[in-house]
């Protein structure tokens, strides 16, 4: 009796393993496998249109002429296209500066709800969230609404007189911007705020009674302390935004377009599947490596706990 | 003891302004009567009531919301077993891959995953439409769902397990009859997020989807590239009220079952 309950154990822990690993297999790394081989390829005007072709039937001759027919003729495309560097140039910098300010402007709400009492933080921590459920496509289009030329935003500077003349804010980076930070600030806050919370007291209050000034105290402890969750918060936002389509698409100017764009163009647009291909491969490669170090942050975090 | 100051008030003040401003001046304007969006026409729910008339519109509406309970369900399914692998099984040969095809979909750009996925349904000849969507959004949800059912199973207690087993319950029967209540909450949870963000996805949707299946948000961003429109507002702020409905009935839900561990991670 214990014999056998024990082999359907271990027959039904094989399958609870198998099955998602088997999915996570065929459509996560096998996909990846066949963009790195088709960005080794040369566009054709053919369904599918790339060449070589992958011919199983053709056995080994076939599994020869595939590997000649491969090259690396994208990647040097690539590389001589200022399009391609442009792009890739402006997302990394669009990336970079909203990451700033989501730091700058989700820090202060991460430390004011960190010291709210108890029962305050969960609704807040509820009320932070909850905008991420709607569809981003909207929260975006609402934003669409806002930034029009003679839409609300417009309205109030110009009632304040901050401006004389309605200025555009569609199709410039500054909506890019605005959108990025209102889009991933739940991404930045809630980090920060886990790790600010279980910050101990009674290191302030030691540096306070030692006769430390608040701002040095901010500056000597509470900020080191948070660096983790900093740190988390940081390639959270940083890493999906270099790959962010829908907000420079709709609230940017299709006049310099990140990379996401480009992948889309080269796609849909000018249907130049090996170009699509590499760009995306490029993309992954530069993204890999905060991917890395994240991996090894959670590690670490993990055998702490 | 926690006292409040003025500079944090004011920075939770603005922070929840900001967040909520642009939801709340959308839901305003879907009531506006004039057909140019920034005039102010007066109170009116005639974009609601054309929305009814939009065929295509409501069209796309029931493809997403089948779309969504498909992949949802699948998702939560595959990722519920994927994490009580990767809680329960120790150290098993390929682990550290497992792991990685399970985080790495969390923070991969979307146009890759879309790209990668349609490449994949090429290269295979299958016939592109409701079922590589469906496909590709259980692809991406079950890695979200797995993360929250994992933080649930980490703090699960394993003595109710054993003494189940002890009492002569099959692994199969002690997991439907213990381990399965107890994380339902999570997984339920799970389900809500993975069904919102099926519901929610344009980039991946464009690349999988074929002839004749145009998803709410394709056909959403079809029509507001080109600009706002009133009756864009008008089907936004249903989504927002649906939405927000189903969140709020769904946190207070998890109250009341104590699913703290699985609904603090998000």
């Amino acid at each position: 009796m214990p014999m056998k309950r024990q082999q359907q154990g271990s027959v039904l822990q094989r399958l609870v393993l198998c099955i998602p690993y088997a999915w996570l297999l065929v459509f996560f790394l096998v996909p990846f496998l066949i963009v790195l081989k088709i960005s080794l390829s040369q566009t054709a005007i053919a369904q599918p249109p790339y060449t070589p072709a992958f011919d199983l039937a053709a056995g080994w001759h076939g599994l020869v002429t595939f590997f000649s027919g491969l090259s690396l003729d994208n990647y040097g495309l690539i590389g001589s296209d200022p399009l391609y560097i442009l792009s890739y140039v402006k997302s990394v910098e669009i990336a970079a500066f909203s990451t700033l300010f989501l730091l700058v402007i989700g820090y202060p709400i991460a430390y004011a709800i960190a010291r709210t009492p108890r029962r305050a933080q969960a609704v807040l921590i509820v009320l932070v969230v909850l905008p991420f459920w709607t569809s981003l496509l909207i929260r975006i289009y609402a934003w669409m609404n806002i930034l029009q030329r003679d839409g609300p935003l417009n309205d109030v500077l110009m009632a304040l007189s901050i401006v004389k003349e309605p200025p555009a804010w569609l199709s410039t980076d500054s909506a890019i911007y605005i959108g990025i930070v209102y889009s991933y600030l739940p991404f930045m806050v809630l980090p920060l705020y886990a790790t600010l919370e279980k910050l101990d007291e009674s290191l302030l209050e030691a540096a306070a009674d030692l006769g430390c000034p608040r701002w040095k105290i901010f500056w000597l402890v509470t900020l080191p302390l948070s660096s983790s969750g900093m740190l988390a918060g940081v390639l959270l936002c940083f890493i999906p935004i270099v790959g962010e389509f829908v907000i420079p698409d709709l609230l940017g100017g299709s006049r310099s377009p990140m990379i996401g764009q480009t992948i889309w163009t080269e796609f849909f647009g000018n249907k130049d599947w090996p170009a699509a291909s590499a760009v995306a491969v490029l993309l992954v490669g530069l993204l890999v490596t905060p991917i890395v170090i994240y991996q090894n942050q959670a590690a670490r975090a993990v055998e702490r706990e | 003891m926690r006292k409040l100051s003025a500079f944090n008030l004011g920075a939770i003040a603005l922070g929840i302004a900001f967040l909520y401003l642009p939801i709340v001046i959308l839901v305003i304007y879907s009531f506006n009567a004039s057909r140019l969006v920034a005039v102010w026409g007066g109170w009116s729910t005639r974009w609601y009531a054309e929305l009814r008339q939009d065929a295509p519109l409501l069209d796309s509406a029931f493809i997403s919301i089948r779309l969504a309970l498909t992949a949802a369900t699948a998702a939560t399914i595959l990722g519920t077993l994927a994490a009580l692998a990767l809680v329960r099984f120790g150290r098993f040969r390929g682990r550290l891959l497992f792991a990685a095809m399970i985080y790495a979909p969390l923070v991969m750009p979307e146009v890759i995953t879309g790209l990668s996925l349609l490449l994949l349904f090429v290269a295979v000849a299958v016939d592109r439409g409701f079922w590589t969507v469906a496909v590709a959004h259980t692809t991406m949800a079950m890695c979200f769902v797995t993360v929250i059912v994992q933080s649930r199973l980490v703090d699960f207690d394993m003595s109710l397990e054993e003494a189940a087993m002890d009492l002569g319950a099959s692994p199969l029967r002690t997991f439907f009859a213990v381990t399965l209540p107890l994380i339902l909450p999570a997984i339920a949870a799970a389900w809500m997020l993975a069904f919102a963000l099926s519901l929610d996805d344009l980039v991946i949707a464009s690349f999988t989807t074929g002839p004749g299946v145009t998803t709410l948000p394709i056909r959403i961003y079809s029509q507001v590239r080109l600009g706002v429109k009133p009756e864009m507002n008008a089907v936004c702020s249903i989504m927002v009220a649906v939405v927000g409905v189903a969140v709020i009935a769904a946190s207070l839900l998890a109250k009341l079952g104590g699913a703290r561990g699985g609904a603090a991670r998000l």
